[in-house]
């Protein structure tokens, strides 16, 4: 046949394409369709609320509001412009504007819109009643748990109800949570952060003072390199590789990944290096071993802002090559290659996730990556630093504001001080808070000369979220608290994201009552078998409330609400406030926090927190800075942050933390951090003084090297009240200040005078030291090798070993030696990791939910080398079940080369299947996910790091055959 | 007139599937109609490289010089529709696509979508009224009508996808290659090898490259 040619054909004369209509004269249909459709389709009428479009045609002019929100998966914090017609969620605009995003989304960001159709939601409160799920109202559902709390407070103890919170909280819910939990009394009380950068958090903040990503996505413009070890972003943090890649393009900067996988973000690498899992020490160790060995670290940084260099060279000295190749498998040519590209490339920025922090010895990883920045001197610099990649979208807000069992917000901790500093904040009595909490106490402790006291349970850490099942399984009598958990709320949690399915599920089953209160049932409605305690209560999504948000960089956002809650869903605090009026301490906890209509004002919670977080810079972003960014997301630079004229002139995008002072101060936050080139006024530091100022007769405060404008011309401690005397600038304070200082330090001065008067002199209100490299508080001060507990190589368990037992280790015995000291490895000979995908977040259940994104992945796999396929005679697309000594699944094989021989990596955000049964019909009616599949994690095992019980989730022992 | 055109660039591409979600979201692409989609080639090994691909928009199209009901029409802007109450389904088109983007909605709820369904260039369709709810119903969203470019490329997480009047892709492509060759020649290391760049010939084989093609 032939064929005719476009340009013989006249083109044709009315093209819809070239016809012009006005944004405003323009009639959206989408959300006819979409909300109003859909949603009736699916729903009774009674259970639709808001969400039906009116009849649209007189409403087509000037009828489409447009609000500026934030994303609810990833810390990179993209801009999202949402349109919305007669309260419908119609359309999604890029928001080009956006200083992180530019406009731009991945699959989660693009799809977001689908939250406004909701179709798989959960749509009212229900309870489980003999096996079947019953609708019940909310005022039943308060005073049932409510009840029953109450009841479980009184025979057991405040410590056997279980407060897990969430990462997907805004600043304002997460900062609430953590308020409500200690007016319940109790530090029992967690969030996923422990499962995801607790290891980052504890060995960052314990190198140089604060333990968050030390510049910004954007800041990668500059790297000249780039080096990602443990971390896939190409799935995890997709926009971020906008800021990758322009550096790779602009600055010819090598991109590096180290990985045991070949992922989509080592397809972009200049180079990709194996290492087999659970060897990160060794490696980075092996990369200094030719730093070293070459001078090619910056001496003069080190002499004036490292302590401790010298006991890290001893270690590092046992790193030969050959020891590194073969432990960790990298021939000595890649070894060196990579610190030479770091060497040669400065400022270079060390990005890493998950992949180095969730193991049992996650802390000394994360303390290995900063002591390398350190070596290099690349840190304070930008382009520089340590980018760590947060997970949740407001993951890093979540940690900053407490929703932790060991701190209260602003990581406080949990000392009588701190307990006091808060109770003035609250404008409550110390006394009162106290006597919330269970009487007496649990472990020993040291006062300040030494002598042994009983420590308080309310200054005691709780359980971590990595351990709740352990505070339900743990025999009574080995557990440090009154009695085991007998109530959980799984307030915004995947249970799948966390090891040690099976036992969860008989965890869950041995619970006197189980609160889940989420947008979606979750796995947590399914997975066991009980009958009756469960509760399933409706929170709606980020994009039915407002507030603020914290993004990786320490950027805080402002997001608007886009649309009313939908069905009988609520804003997380307004349930926290029925809880809180029910319990009986609704007075105190919103003496100072507006209620209207059963809603807690998101703006009087802010400025509670403000009033508070001194100790990392939470005090200057008042609601009324933050929104005034929001709306002028086009005047911040794209590479600096920095707003250059317009309203913010000045400021830095979200006033990244420390935003010090007042508002009324007026600080631009500070976009990369121990900066010494810019004065603390202009967003520069130095590092924290946070470990005391000498050592063994060893100054650990900074020497030579001071902020710009400082007038103190060297190291120097924390601000005191004292130290402003000895200065002789305490009568820069103004009497009001005085009056409030007197007494405190720079953390605890509520005028926040002794902060404006260290940075008036140029100084940074929290010291000038070194980082160091040696924590001795923590089990192994230099970071050393550790074999996983389930190892594939026996040969190297002598030489590095793992940690002894601990008897009591955050109130539970913890295991190390004793399950190492079995061989798995020839029952279980490959080992298996987890990772993420990018069309899923978390533990799946909202993803899963969203049409546009389940049909992208509809199977759970199991990634597995083709030399393994064939010696299990599995085929690409069969059915395997991959076993671990804990638990089996039952997964699709997926055979490639991304993975070595011998590794097998499955993904983690799936559930609903368990060990392979299909738990569908389980789910209340209408909110089952599009897609299940078995949780990865129903098989994981048993390890907790040693300083934050940080969940192994990287490496263990599989066997995979055909089912 | 413009001539509109995709551009995919391989280099930036990371498989995000943002294009595809951006798609679905837009147009309320039904379950199984794939208007755009990412192509991965040597998956999991190295010199993996992914593309997003859709109708291309081609300016001779086959489809249009195949189809037996001639329901296709390229626009002034260079946008090829078609007409669904025309099209007869045959897939005749899908023979001469090049690209794999007609797409056949199965029967059952989303067969009202229509015989063919494939990328619009969020042009909308031929017959009816801009952005009425018929032209919603069958073509999705009319965002040229609006004066805005397909989401897919708009909402690109790298800005690999660029959608647009061909000659100012070309310009945002040609600076992106000299920032990407000239960023090489300055630091003197490093190289990146793409496809699309020039690349420097190593001493002993310069001359010889010709020969061996």
């Amino acid at each position: 046949m032939k064929l005719r040619k476009i340009s013989d054909q006249p083109i044709h004369p009315a093209t819809p394409g070239v016809k012009s209509l006005s944004r405003r004269e323009f009639l959206r249909n989408s959300g006819l369709m979409a909300g109003g459709a859909m949603l009736a389709s699916g729903l009774a009428g009674g259970m639709m609320k808001k969400a039906k479009a009116e009849d649209p045609a007189p409403a087509a002019k000037g009828d489409t509001k447009t609000v500026r929100t934030i994303c609810t998966h990833c810390s990179v914090g993209c801009g999202i412009i949402a349109e919305v017609q007669n309260g419908v969620w119609t359309g999604q605009e890029p928001a080009f504007d956006h200083p992180f995003s530019s406009g731009a989304h991945c699959a989660k960001g693009a799809s977001v819109r689908e939250h406004g159709h909701g179709e798989r939601r959960l749509k009212y409160p229900t309870k489980l009643v003999g096996g079947k799920w019953k609708k019940i109202s909310w005022d039943e559902a308060i005073n049932e748990i409510g009840d029953k709390l109450l009841e479980i407070r009184q025979n057991a103890s405040p410590d056997s109800v279980y407060w897990l919170g969430s990462a997907k909280f805004g600043n304002e819910q997460a900062y609430l949570f953590r308020k409500l939990a200690a007016m319940w009394g109790s530090n029992n009380v967690d969030h996923q952060a422990r499962i995801c950068h607790s290891t980052t958090v504890a060995g960052v903040a314990n190198t140089w003072g604060y333990g968050a990503m030390t510049n910004s996505y954007n800041d990668i413009h500059n790297s000249k390199a780039i080096l990602i070890m443990g971390g896939n972003p190409a799935e995890a943090h997709p926009v971020s590789l906008q800021h990758v890649l322009k550096a790779k393009e602009e600055n010819d900067a090598p991109l590096i990944v180290i990985d045991p996988r070949f992922t989509r973000t080592a397809a972009h690498a200049s180079q990709f290096v194996r290492l087999r899992p659970g060897t990160d020490v060794p490696l980075v160790w092996g990369m200094l071993w030719h730093i070293f060995q070459n001078g090619w670290e910056d001496k003069e940084f080190i002499r004036q802002r490292v302590y401790g260099m010298d006991e890290v060279r001893a270690e590092v000295a046992k790193w030969t090559p050959d020891e590194v190749e073969r432990v960790t498998g990298v021939p000595e040519a890649e070894v060196k290659k990579v610190a030479q590209t770091m060497a040669e490339n400065r400022p270079g920025t060390f990005i890493w996730c998950m992949g180095g922090t969730q193991h049992h010895i996650g802390n000394n990883n994360t303390r290995a990556y900063c002591i390398f920045q350190l070596a290099l001197g690349n840190l304070g610099v930008a382009g520089g630093g340590t980018n760590i990649f947060r997970g949740h979208d407001n993951v890093q807000g979540a940690t900053d504001l407490g929703v932790l069992a060991d701190t209260l917000p602003g990581y406080y901790g949990l000392t009588a001080g701190s307990w006091k500093h808060w109770a003035k904040v609250w404008d409550l009595d110390y006394e009162w808070i106290k006597s919330r909490f269970e009487p007496g106490s649990y472990e020993k402790g040291k006062d300040s000369d030494g002598k042994e006291i009983d420590v308080p349970v309310m200054e005691t850490s709780g359980i971590p979220v990595s351990r709740w099942i352990d505070g339900v399984l743990e025999d009574k009598a080995n557990i440090a608290q009154k009695d085991n958990i007998r109530a959980m709320f799984l307030w915004g949690h995947a249970p799948n994201s966390q090891t040690r399915g099976k036992e969860m599920k008989t965890a869950m089953e041995k619970l006197d009552l189980m609160v889940i209160v989420d947008p979606y049932p979750t796995i947590s409605a399914v997975m066991h078998d009980r009958t009756d305690g469960v509760y399933l209560l409706p929170a709606c999504t980020q994009f039915e409330t407002y507030g603020s948000v914290t993004a990786s960089n320490r950027s805080l956002q402002w997001r608007d609400r886009v649309i009313e809650p939908l069905f009988e869903s609520k804003p997380d605090q307004s349930i926290m406030y029925l809880f809180a009026k029910k319990l009986g301490f609704d007075q105190q906890m919103f003496k100072h926090i507006e209620v209207k209509d059963g809603e807690p004002l998101i703006e009087d919670i802010t400025r509670e927190f403000n009033r508070g977080m001194w100790t990392i810079g939470y005090t200057g972003q008042s609601p009324e800075r933050m929104k005034k960014h929001q709306q002028n997301w086009g005047t911040f630079d794209y590479t600096t942050l920095k707003a250059n004229g317009g309203p913010c002139d000045g400021d830095f995008y979200g006033m990244p933390w420390p935003c010090w002072g007042t508002a009324e101060m007026n600080h631009p936050g500070s976009a990369n951090l121990y900066d010494t080139s810019l004065t603390v006024a202009e967003g520069g530091m130095p590092f924290r003084a946070r470990f005391g100022v000498e050592r063994n007769g060893v100054n650990l405060l900074a020497e030579g090297s001071w902020s710009k404008g400082s007038e103190i011309q060297d190291g120097y401690p924390e601000f005191t009240a004292d130290m402003l005397k000895q200065l002789g600038w305490w009568d820069d304070l103004s009497d009001t200040e005085k009056t409030a200082a007197e007494g405190k330090n720079w953390k605890t001065d509520l005028s926040g005078g002794i902060q404006r008067v260290a940075i008036k002199h140029g100084c940074a209100p929290y010291g000038n030291a070194k980082a160091r490299t040696v924590v001795w508080t923590f089990p192994d001060p230099v970071p050393i090798h550790r074999e996983p507990l389930f190892t594939s190589r026996r040969d190297l368990v002598e030489k590095y070993p793992t940690y002894a037992d601990r008897k009591s280790f955050w109130r539970l015995p913890t295991r190390y030696e004793s399950i190492q000291a079995k061989d798995y490895s020839k029952d279980f000979p490959i080992i298996l990791t987890s990772g993420r995908l990018v069309e899923y977040e978390g533990g799946g259940d909202e993803t899963r939910s969203n049409p546009w994104l389940a049909e992208l992945q509809q199977d759970m796999f199991v990634e597995l080398n083709p030399r393994d396929a064939n010696n299990a005679a599995v085929r690409d697309g069969d059915m395997v079940w991959v076993e671990t000594p804990e638990a089996r699944i039952n997964v699709m094989a997926l055979v490639t080369e991304r993975v070595a021989p011998g590794v097998a990596f499955t993904p983690f955000h799936f559930g609903g299947v368990f060990e392979g049964k299909n738990l569908r019909a389980k789910y209340p009616e209408g909110s089952d996910p599009y897609v299940l599949g078995e949780a990865c994690n129903t098989a994981f095992t048993y390890g907790y790091d040693s300083v934050t019980q940080m969940q192994e989730t990287k490496c263990s022992l599989c066997r995979i055959t055909k089912a | 007139m413009a001539r509109m055109k995709f551009y995919c660039d391989a280099e930036r591409c990371i498989e995000c599937n943002a294009c595809v979600t951006a798609c679905k979201n837009e147009h309320e692409v039904p379950w199984g109609v794939n208007r755009r989609r990412v192509v991965t080639i040597k998956d999991g090994q190295p010199g993996e490289r992914s593309i997003s691909v859709a109708c291309m928009h081609c300016s001779d199209a086959p489809c249009q010089a195949v189809c037996p009901v001639d329901c296709f029409t390229t626009t002034a802007d260079g946008i090829v529709i078609h007409n669904k109450d025309t099209c007869i389904g045959c897939g005749y088109c899908f023979y001469a696509c090049p690209f794999g983007a007609p797409q056949f909605p199965s029967d059952g709820a989303f067969s009202g979508r229509g015989k063919m369904d494939k990328c619009t260039f969020c042009a909308g369709g031929p017959e009816e009224a801009d952005n009425s709810p018929a032209e919603f119903k069958k073509y999705g969203r009319n965002r040229i009508a609006e004066g805005k470019l397909p989401l897919c490329a708009e909402m690109c997480s790298t800005k690999a996808l660029l959608a647009g009047d061909a000659n100012t892709i070309a310009d945002i492509y040609r600076k992106r290659v000299v920032n990407r060759a000239a960023s090489a020649l300055i630091s003197g290391s490093n190289l990146q090898k793409t496809s699309f760049q020039p690349t420097l010939v190593p001493p002993e084989l310069e001359g010889k490259a010709s020969a061996t093609e």
